[in-house]
């Protein structure tokens, strides 16, 4: 690196700013733009901000419209607020509607995402570090088994497994949601190719020399290692047990049990119904209130999330 | 010495293990003096990290697997309980007209969402790995938001919006005295449907790549730029090769989404229930069949029939992906 810098940055312009690039600016220029730093772009940035826009229309209508009561929503234009801003009656009405139904299924998500997405994550964490760190009778199998298995359609599933847990006694509870959740093969995956990467295995080594035992090497050289990496895969787990809908569908009868997607969705079909009452602007709150944690926790997330990219790319 | 041969032999990613194996011979001699039999200890211990996935995946997997093949070789008569009927709900299936409107309709919805979505995914990674964008970390949380947001909200928001009635789609109407078609109506419903998984997972796979993008070593483009290659040719020649493996898995990943399609028509069913049949795709139609039909057993077929599909179409994926890698 350190040698090929004079040649490196001769060369940025070409290269890092493509067919524009003015070799003969003078040098304080050319290493303004090297290969980490190019030029900015204002035609890539806007062409980019297309897809910017696509994925943040919706979520700006949602917003909006959970300000609007039942009756703007219907008078009132899509993407601006209607006559009455209502954003705080719609959310005390979401919370309140139904002897506050929406919050028990919102403790319900929480204890689905905490339990199953949790254990999703421990399960895969030790799973891939076993896959990605040591060699064992039936390994091959393990792998072929796993990736076999993924491809078989997980909700066209979902009826055998329903009229198991029928016959353990275990549909219409929490752990009908809960145990299905415990499995995320691309949790797994994810977690095999992070601790194949990210842990030396002379550490390792360094550390089974020195006495430490399986468990305790892992726990105190491994697992901090994996940090960033254990991070992502909660994320993953964490949004599909959070956005789960099929699995609680079939499973659950009792509206007690349902967590925040099934209960909204059970709120949309109730105007469907006939004499249902029309809640639409509770679903939209309902919606809004149904993201937000999520949101939250993703971007919460990303600093941690970002470091463990930004460790990822520092290998040379 | 008997670490080495240990790591090195036979296994999926032979290169790094032989890399690392030779590492660990130049760096930390003293794993020679390991006694041969903690080696050979040593060997079973990856199950005690493996077992617990494995229990719960036997559990949750497995199991319903066979189950259900175990279902699809069986009818229930109203006289008689059970009976072993052989392949005859396999050969049902295969003169069922539902069934195959329902697996022709998401192999329309794999070959023309799948390739958008993905292509759109590459383009935004891309030009956010490029680093050319202003405000590129702004990009990257705001196009992978969509990911967070639950199938069932995706649905009902732009379910709402694509309502002639309160929706986005009857405001432009009204505003600007068109007439937009009902996305809604039988025959754009499909799209509509494409339109909402592509927004929720373009960001999804965006990031994919762009993680597969960033641990590219920086030494590889300083090369490119010796040699005079520009942008295109490094995207050709650098980055497409390097993420190979990423592509390869986020389209297998994307055709188990597409032939598993059920979460977005079964809400959009209530919004649309005259455009959204019960066998819609297959999975609504098994879904049907068991909870309003009480087929449990045609149902069973018809799942094992779409997982025996789906794993030859990732099977064929990962061999292509694969071969040219080589």
């Amino acid at each position: 690196m350190t040698t090929l810098t004079p040649d490196a940055h001769a060369a940025a312009p070409t290269a890092g700013a493509g067919r524009t690039g003015r070799p003969a600016r003078p040098v304080r220029l050319r290493r303004a733009y090297s290969v980490d730093r190019p030029r900015r772009s204002i035609t890539l940035t806007v062409l980019t901000a297309i897809v910017l826009v696509y994925s943040l229309i919706p979520l700006v209508w949602l917003l909006i419209n959970a300000s609007k009561t039942q009756a703007d929503l219907f008078s009132s234009f899509g993407l601006w607020f209607g006559d009455d801003f209502a954003l705080g009656s719609n959310i005390v009405d979401t919370l309140t509607y139904d002897d506050g139904i929406f919050v028990r299924w919102l403790g319900n998500t929480l204890l689905y995402v905490v339990v199953g997405a949790g254990g999703a994550t421990a399960l895969a964490v030790l799973g891939g570090y076993g896959l990605a760190k040591f060699q064992f009778p039936g390994k091959k199998a393990v792998f072929a088994t796993v990736i076999g298995a993924v491809a078989v359609p997980g909700t066209a599933l979902a009826v055998p497994t329903f009229l198991m847990f029928s016959q353990m006694g275990l549909t219409n509870t929490p752990w009908a949601v809960i145990i299905p959740s415990l499995i995320s093969p691309f949790g797994l995956y994810l977690m095999w190719t992070f601790a194949a990467e990210a842990i030396p295995t002379e550490l390792m080594e360094a550390a089974r020399v020195d006495g430490a035992s399986e468990a305790r090497t892992f726990a105190q050289i491994s697992l901090p290692l994996l940090a960033p990496g254990i991070v992502t895969v909660l994320l993953f787990t964490m949004v599909a047990t959070w956005n789960n809908y099929f699995l609680p569908l079939i499973m659950l009868k009792d509206p007690d049990w349902y967590p925040l997607t099934l209960g909204l969705n059970a709120w949309n079909a109730q105007a469907a119904t006939a004499g249902g009452q029309a809640i639409f602007n509770l679903v939209i709150t309902g919606a809004v209130l149904t993201i937000l944690p999520l949101v939250v926790a993703f971007l919460f997330l990303q600093r941690y999330w970002q470091s463990g990219l930004a460790a990822g790319s520092v290998k040379e | 010495m008997e670490t080495c041969t240990e790591v090195a032999h036979g296994d999926v990613n032979i290169a790094s293990d032989t890399r690392e194996c030779s590492v660990t011979q130049a760096v930390a001699p003293p794993a020679i003096s390991v006694p041969v039999r903690r080696v050979r200890a040593r060997s079973w211990s990856g199950w005690a990290f493996v077992g617990p996935f494995m229990a719960v995946f036997a559990l949750v997997f497995l199991a319903p697997i066979v189950y259900s093949i175990y279902l699809s070789l069986f009818r229930k008569q109203l006289v008689g309980g059970n009976s072993f009927v052989g392949i005859e709900n396999y050969q049902r299936a295969l003169e069922d007209a539902q069934f195959w409107s329902a697996l022709g309709r998401v192999a329309v919805f794999l070959v023309v969402q799948v390739p958008i979505m993905l292509g759109i995914a590459l383009l935004v990674a891309l030009a956010i790995d490029s680093g050319r964008l202003y405000g590129r970390n702004f990009f990257r949380i705001s196009i992978f938001l969509p990911y967070a947001v639950p199938a069932v909200v995706a649905s009902l928001m732009w379910g709402f919006m694509y309502g002639t009635r309160f929706g986005l789609v009857g405001n432009i109407n009204d505003a600007f005295g068109v007439s937009i078609p009902n996305p809604l109506s039988p025959d754009l419903v499909l799209a509509a449907i494409g339109n909402i998984v592509t927004w929720e997972f373009v960001g999804y796979n965006m990031l994919i790549f762009y993680s597969a993008l960033r641990v590219i070593p920086t030494s590889l483009y300083e090369a490119a730029q010796i040699d005079g290659a520009g942008q295109w040719r490094v995207i050709r020649a650098i980055k497409l090769p390097a993420i190979r493996g990423a592509l390869v898995i986020a389209t297998i990943f994307s055709i188990i989404g597409s032939f598993q399609l059920f979460n977005e028509p079964s809400i959009l069913q209530n919004l649309a229930p005259n455009a959204i049949t019960t066998y819609f795709t297959p999975n609504l139609y098994a879904y049907s069949l068991s909870f309003s039909g009480q087929q449990y057993n045609y149902s069973a077929t018809i799942a094992i029939i779409m997982g025996v599909i789906t794993m030859i179409v990732a099977y064929v994926v990962q061999l292509r992906g694969m071969r040219k890698e080589a």
